[in-house]
């Protein structure tokens, strides 16, 4: 054996140094280990300063034992490529182990070992842990805010039928795969307000905006039918020819009573809350959000000067303002723009609100496809002598869409971010819940439970939308 | 000129439909506020406002004007939105440099940072810090000096006060140190341009903006102190800090959330823009012979930073908008100071709310038409 250079690691001393920087890693971890979890120091013999450092040192020293280039067993080549390439990184790998050691224990004890999950009062939360009875007893209200308890069996079922309604796209055979744009374009969204306005609201069935959506329904029915040629006639004049059939002359005022489904109580918009006022409110945003933007965006590209203008004019207002002054906006100033007995309920208001300004966010979005588009497209499609629409409808935006679509699923993603902020119009969903809760006089003091369980709820739906949209553009991507 | 019907009827009904719309709402809020007996006009502007603010950086109180609460809360605002925008730019740039590490865990930390305050509404993530981090901390008689000089309570963080003689004479220093060192960079450009000698700005500048600074306390009779917070009792159980500068702990909760929040933005812009430099120009300016340093200055920087830059300006504009999240705390800023108590008092609603969208309206404006500006400069000019 040949002498050994303790200041430059070699090959041919390879399992002396081995030997070495592993001991003294695993000491230097080891050290850190015990102090964390069962509060033992071991260097406490060692002057204050010396004892804090030493596991850094030992660590330092013994990373820089193993860091011998090419040793040929696979798995310390790994190592050091990965967490030990020179000085600078050993020394930042172990910090970053040291941190997680270090607050793993606290975070732990916090969230499991020393809370409390059992019984129903703020008596058994006397442990120095989370309090998760808190959210226990409260979880109907986080979930559905004033929602009258007895009925909350409504929104569940509404929720879960329209999530079944949703999945049909995974289920449908390539005989109906052609309907589906028109199934999640129209119906679905049609058929979702349906559900929240009947049935989690309990609103009288027969109103005069249902007229027209069961006038709207059956047209399109019915359209299916019509041969292509006529199509766009009988569009243009059958749904309202229905509308005026079905309003004068086959339902009439006895009906409205009748029409009230059974049994069920009307709840006002003002008891909605919690995490389901919050999936209702990006429901609706994002359904409005998405056309209005789209035509701001073709608005914004067109060869009309006037609409161009006026185009820039929305989103540019839109994009320079803060959501909060909108909602505020909505609030106390688009009352007073309205007629003095008209009135429009708060919900539907903020709905409106936050549509309007999230599709100024989508307008640009979308505009970004369009540029992005070659010119040949749009030359393509003229000399087949496709006018505007047909050109946009079927050779545009199909292709523009698709480029997209991580840009539309980030700006939904702000959006169920920006839901919290419906406060601001007396709207209570999960986080305004959490705030009343909070001054609870019988429950005060579990502020921290209350925000960690929003932020995990609100974390999961966040994160699987971003990895969603991520695998979107992926597929995508191929596809061109 | 030939005008074809084609082309004017679409044109016209959209203006039509869009006058319509506005002569709607103005012919309602007219009638409205004629029912209500509130009378259109700005001169509210002048009117003693007699309610207090608790933050303010201009001296101000309730004898004051509305417009002086006005830019009471504006002044707030930009406060809050200039350290943020700060903190966030060097934890950004960092965590986004981080997240293209070589090492694992450093990449790990870094993404995971990311992936977990993006994810989390803002609003949800000021409230956490000011309802529940920061109100874990300790009581004024109980908390613990920092570094001997600051102290972090439940009332927020006390840190000395500078006491300067003499601060134009430092003031003028650094602006001398400031114009000397553009100076020297435009000419060592030049130099480097037309000889290819490189002059070490990078060092004389550091030189600079210490010595002048320096000579200003040696010879012009700058002097500084410092005042430290010192703990006083007003009762029995009542404590504070005198002296020294006390930042309140909305501003502080608020911070630290806009900043967290937006660095996870700002690190996916430097990302995005340091990958998007093509592998090429780096393996090309290393084979010419350019030092890594060199490399990274001269080869990298440049373009990245053309990638970098709109992005990241955006995000500052978000933050600045962000920043009226603060009403939900009662931090005072432009929100909470003008479109919620001012118009509550006066209930000219639309006035003020008009007033305060066109603020940030004229903020954001002002920015994107700078940033359009330098990024017409920067970009590659194609012959």
């Amino acid at each position: 054996m040949s002498k050994v250079n303790f200041l430059k690691p070699d090959k041919a001393n390879l399992n002396t140094f081995l030997y070495l920087g592993t001991f003294l890693f695993f000491i230097s971890i080891f050290d850190v280990f015990l102090n964390s979890f069962f509060n033992v120091n071991l260097t406490g013999f060692l002057p204050n300063f010396l004892s804090f450092l030493l596991p850094l040192i030992l660590g330092f020293i013994g990373l820089y034992f193993i860091r011998i280039e090419y040793s040929g067993i696979k798995n310390l080549d790994l190592l050091n490529k990965h967490i030990n390439t020179n000085n600078f990184n050993a020394i930042l790998s172990l910090l970053i182990i040291f941190v997680i050691i270090k607050s793993l224990p606290p975070i732990l004890s916090w969230f499991v070992i020393d809370a409390s999950f059992a019984g129903d009062t703020k008596d058994v939360c006397t442990g120095s842990g989370a309090c998760w009875t808190y959210i226990k007893v409260w979880m109907r209200r986080f979930m559905y805010g004033m929602y009258p308890n007895a009925e909350q069996w409504r929104i569940n079922l509404s929720f879960i039928s329209l999530v079944l309604l949703g999945a049909v796209g995974y289920f449908a055979t390539d005989r109906f795969k052609k309907y589906l744009t028109l199934y999640y374009v129209v119906i679905y969204p049609l058929i979702a307000f349906l559900f929240i306005f009947f049935f989690i609201s309990g609103g009288p069935v027969f109103f005069d905006f249902s007229y027209g959506i069961i006038a709207a329904i059956l047209s399109i029915i019915i359209g299916f039918f019509i041969p292509s040629k006529f199509r766009f006639y009988y569009f243009l004049i059958v749904p309202i020819l229905l509308y005026i059939v079905l309003k004068y002359f086959i339902f009439f005022e006895e009906y409205i009573e009748l029409g009230k489904l059974d049994g069920l109580n009307w709840v006002e918009t003002g008891a909605w809350g919690g995490l389901s006022l919050t999936f209702i409110i990006s429901f609706f945003c994002l359904i409005f959000c998405f056309p209005i933007g789209m035509a701001f965006a073709l608005g914004r590209r067109s060869g009309f000067p006037l609409i161009r203008y006026i185009s820039v004019g929305f989103i540019e207002f839109w994009r320079g303002v803060p959501l909060i002054t909108v909602l505020f906006m909505s609030a106390v100033m688009f009352p007073m723009f309205l007629p003095e007995d008209f009135f429009i309920d708060k919900l539907v208001r903020a709905i409106i609100a936050i549509s309007l300004f999230e599709a100024a966010y989508v307008a640009e979005v979308i505009r970004g496809g369009l540029q992005a588009l070659p010119r040949g497209q749009y030359e393509a499609a003229k000399s087949l002598g496709m006018g505007y629409w047909k050109m946009h409808i079927f050779v545009i935006l199909p292709q523009a869409l698709k480029l997209v679509i991580p840009g539309i699923a980030n700006t939904f993603l702000a959006l169920v971010k920006d839901t919290p902020l419906i406060f601001v119009v007396g709207l209570l969903e999960i986080v305004g819940m959490l705030n009343l809760a909070k001054t609870n006089p019988k429950w005060l003091g579990f502020a921290m439970e209350g925000y960690v369980f929003a932020a995990i709820i609100f974390w999961i739906i966040c994160y699987a939308m971003s990895k969603y949209s991520y695998n979107l553009e992926q597929k995508y991507k191929t596809d061109r | 000129m030939n005008f074809r019907p084609k082309d004017i009827v679409p044109q016209l009904i959209t203006v039509i439909a869009v006058v319509l719309i506005f002569g709607f709402f103005t012919y309602n809020a007219q009638i409205n506020m004629e029912n209500r007996g509130i009378d259109f006009g700005y001169g509210f502007l002048s009117q003693e406002s007699s309610f207090d603010v608790q933050f303010s950086l201009i001296e101000y109180d309730g004898s004051h004007s509305y417009f002086r609460a006005y830019l009471v809360g504006l002044l707030n605002t930009i406060l809050v939105s200039v350290i943020g925008i700060i903190i966030a730019t060097i934890l950004g740039v960092i965590v986004g440099v981080a997240r293209l590490s070589p090492n694992y865990l450093i990449n790990k930390f870094a993404a995971f940072y990311v992936e977990f305050f993006r994810n989390i509404p803002l609003l949800l993530q000021i409230f956490f810090w000011y309802f529940a981090a920061l109100r874990a901390l300790p009581l004024p008689q109980d908390a613990e000096a920092i570094f001997g000089i600051f102290f972090l309570t439940i009332k927020g963080l006390y840190v000395p006060a500078f006491i300067w003689q003499n601060f134009n004479v430092f003031f003028y220093s650094i602006v001398a140190a400031v114009i000397a060192i553009i100076v020297i960079r435009i000419h060592a450009k030049k130099v480097q341009e037309s000889q290819g000698k490189q002059i070490p700005v990078f060092f004389i500048s550091i030189g600079l903006i210490f010595i002048l600074p320096l000579l200003s306390f040696l010879l012009g009779g700058v002097s500084l102190s410092f005042e430290v917070p010192v703990l006083k009792q007003l009762a029995t159980t009542s404590f504070i800090y005198e002296g020294g500068v006390s930042l309140p702990p909305e501003l502080i909760a608020l911070t630290l959330s806009l900043s967290l929040y937006t660095a996870t933005f700002i690190a996916e812009c430097v990302r995005a823009g340091i990958q998007g430099v093509g592998k090429g120009q780096k393996e090309a300016a290393a084979s010419i012979g350019l030092t890594p340093n060199q490399v990274l200055k001269l080869v990298i920087m440049p373009q990245a930073l053309r990638i970098i830059i709109p992005p990241t300006t955006n995000q500052y504009l978000n933050l600045t908008k962000n920043s009226s999240l603060a009403a939900a705390i009662a931090y005072p800023d432009l929100v909470l100071v003008f479109a919620g108590t001012a118009l509550m008092q006066t209930g000219k609603a639309i006035e003020i709310v008009s007033i305060t969208m066109f603020t940030y309206l004229t903020l954001s404006i002002s920015i994107s038409i700078l940033m359009n500006w330098y990024n017409k400069k920067i970009a590659i000019q194609e012959k």
